[in-house]
């Protein structure tokens, strides 16, 4: 009975069984329940201040960490008298265009990289992951001057045009290493009966990739949700800012925070990544992670 | 009686189909190959390639907002040099990418030791320590910017409470403090991803090094130090050059929390790049704070190069 009960912590626990429960509530759940708090103690934060009436934030007494008077006023500011539904628009089409155009873009660049190998591939391969490492602040300067001569400053095109500058290189990285390791022998019976390398692409490549095109189209919309830099420096009107920028220049008059509407905006404009990573999560870990290994 | 000739014609051949010049064309790999990297190359040679060079042009002329400026030689350079803000920016970016690093690795190191341990409801548990990685990095720092609040700071409002301290700390108001405030706010959206990444890394260590390294004798901490981060070091490497180049280049956190206040205290390069060029309108200047950053960015890039050799070395594969 005892060394069965051994065996099977053995089999679950690794060598675990040699440590005892107290030792591990110190070493491993206090740690780690510190952890826990420290990360998730901002998101409560703000969703406690969001529903919280301005009397009760801006006074010291009471118990700030608890809600004596829920109110929905400061959403109700935001969603009815700020342009804040239309940054959510915008934030919303400009991340699922930017990032759809940079999937089919970054599909057939990884295909041609890694499994048509045409003449410099590797090099390609190279210059892609060096891509990956440029980053936007360094940019957007000269991106600016551009999309100011081009003359789509200040429209959303100018930040669905410059957004793939970061998601290409990290999708077609990403999917590289997937293609790698889809057997290229279903390739070459393709090509035996017949098939165009397109067919293959459309009809072998892709359905098998399917976990890989997932992972790379969640980290590629939760990155251009999260831009900030571009949209900041090439949107100037407010009906054109995206989420992370108007919540930042537009809630804000002079010195006046309105804490519990920026709060309310923060929250919700975190909601949809949040809510899309839920779902994703396993897909979400392997692009993150994929994307490092390699 | 007439034997039918048909018989003996060979039935005609099947004609193969010379395919046409363009069928032909398209099965060709090396123009195939290229035909699909258009779309991608295209658009990274407009839009990351040519800007690159137009912002190291940039930085050698006096352009400004609505006017393209002259070539100026290195001015804008022997400007900075004594420019003491600037100076000061490149010490703030070190001091920041150092320390903040440093701890985002220790700590990160740490949390994907503890989550790599059999604890219940470990895939939930992985999944909500992410959350900071991924919320948007502005809207988490408006929440710190409120936490850092110098009038309604739950964190003074705690330490009052306990005692510890009379008066509400200025987080953002002092030098010394906003620039540990920031460097808290980047460790914290920082530690998630560094630590999920050496999660995976960790995953992939055979426990049987453990079970022989125990059957040696080793301690806890010989088993951490001769095992575990010897086989973590590639991947450490690589991950710890993404979060250098990441915390080196950051704008999004420093914009929102202090805009590089107070007096210049944490200001980085990529926040005064911006303020000179944009509100200010000097983009000569802006581009050439810049493309100061890019030595550095080269440094870190060459670095994480010679750890993938390193890694692939160490497992071995040819390529």
């Amino acid at each position: 009975m005892n060394t069965a009960a051994v065996a099977d912590k053995e089999i679950t626990g690794g060598m675990n069984y040699l440590v005892s429960i107290p030792r591990r509530v110190v070493t491993i759940y206090l740690p780690l329940g510190i952890f826990l708090f420290v990360l998730l103690f901002p998101f409560y934060w703000m969703a406690v201040t969001s529903f919280k009436p301005n009397a009760e934030l801006l006074s010291t007494g009471g118990n700030p960490f608890w809600l004596a008077h829920p109110t929905l006023d400061h959403y109700n500011k935001l969603l009815f008298h700020t342009q804040y539904p239309s940054w959510m628009w915008n934030t919303i089409l400009i991340s699922v265009t930017s990032t759809f155009g940079s999937l089919v873009a970054s599909v057939l660049a990884a295909y041609s990289i890694e499994r048509l190998r045409f003449k410099g591939s590797r090099h390609v391969g190279m210059a892609i992951f060096l891509a990956y490492l440029i980053p936007p602040s360094i940019l957007f300067i000269p991106l600016a001057t551009m999309v100011f001569q081009v003359g789509i400053f200040d429209s959303k095109l100018a930040l669905i045009l410059t957004y793939p500058t970061f998601l290409i290189p990290f999708c077609t990285w990403l999917l590289m290493g997937y293609f790698r390791s889809i057997p290229f022998e279903l390739e070459e019976c393709a090509l035996i009966d017949g098939a165009t390398r397109w067919q293959i692409l459309l009809k072998i490549v892709l359905p098998l990739a399917v976990p890989g095109l997932i992972s790379a189209g969640i980290f590629a919309f939760t990155l251009s949700w999260n831009e900030f830099i571009y949209a900041l420096t090439f949107i100037s009107s407010s009906e054109n800012k995206t989420v992370p920028v108007g919540v930042i220049t537009e809630l804000v008059e002079g010195d006046v925070y309105h804490w519990g509407a920026l709060m309310a905006g923060a929250l919700l404009g975190s909601l949809p990544v949040a809510v899309m990573y839920s779902f994703f999560v396993e897909y979400y870990v392997a692009g993150m992670t994929g994307a490092v290994k390699e | 009686m007439n034997v039918p000739q048909t018989e003996f014609i060979p039935a005609a051949r099947p004609t193969v189909a010379t395919p046409s010049f363009l069928a032909r064309l398209f099965d060709n790999r090396h123009f195939l190959g290229l035909l699909f990297m258009l779309p991608a190359a295209l658009l990274l040679l407009v839009f990351m390639t040519y800007p690159l060079g137009l912002g190291v042009f940039l930085g050698f002329t006096d352009a400004k907002v609505g006017r393209p400026g002259e070539w100026i030689g290195i001015e804008n350079y022997e400007f900075l040099v004594t420019d003491s803000v600037f100076r000061l920016s490149v010490w703030n970016t070190f001091l920041y990418t150092f320390i903040a690093s440093a701890a985002k690795f220790v700590l990160g190191l740490y949390l994907a030791l503890l989550l790599n341990e059999h604890i219940p409801f470990k895939a939930f548990i992985r999944a909500i320590v992410l959350l900071p990685f991924i919320v948007p990095t502005v809207l988490s720092a408006i929440a710190f910017w409120w936490i850092y609040d110098a009038q309604f700071s739950i964190v003074s409002w705690v330490l009052v409470k306990l005692g510890v301290i009379d008066t509400y700390i200025n987080f953002l108001g002092e030098p010394v403090l906003a620039r540990m405030s920031v460097i808290i706010a980047n460790i914290w959206r920082g530690v998630p991803f560094i630590a999920i990444c050496l999660l995976a890394g960790l995953q992939t260590i055979s426990p049987s090094l453990y079970e022989a390294a125990a059957i040696d004798g080793a301690n806890p901490f010989q088993k951490f130090w001769h095992v575990t981060l010897p086989m973590l070091s590639p991947i450490i490497a690589v991950v710890m050059t993404f979060s250098v180049l990441f915390t080196f280049t950051d704008f999004q956190l420093i914009w929102v929390l202090t805009r590089g206040g107070p007096i210049n205290a944490t200001h980085l390069m990529a926040t005064l790049s911006f303020q000179r060029a944009i509100p200010g309108g000097a983009l000569g200047e802006g581009a050439a704070i810049a493309t100061a950053m890019i030595p550095f960015l080269l440094a870190a890039i060459l670095f994480s190069y010679f750890g993938l050799q390193r890694r692939r070395w160490q497992q071995g594969t040819k390529d």
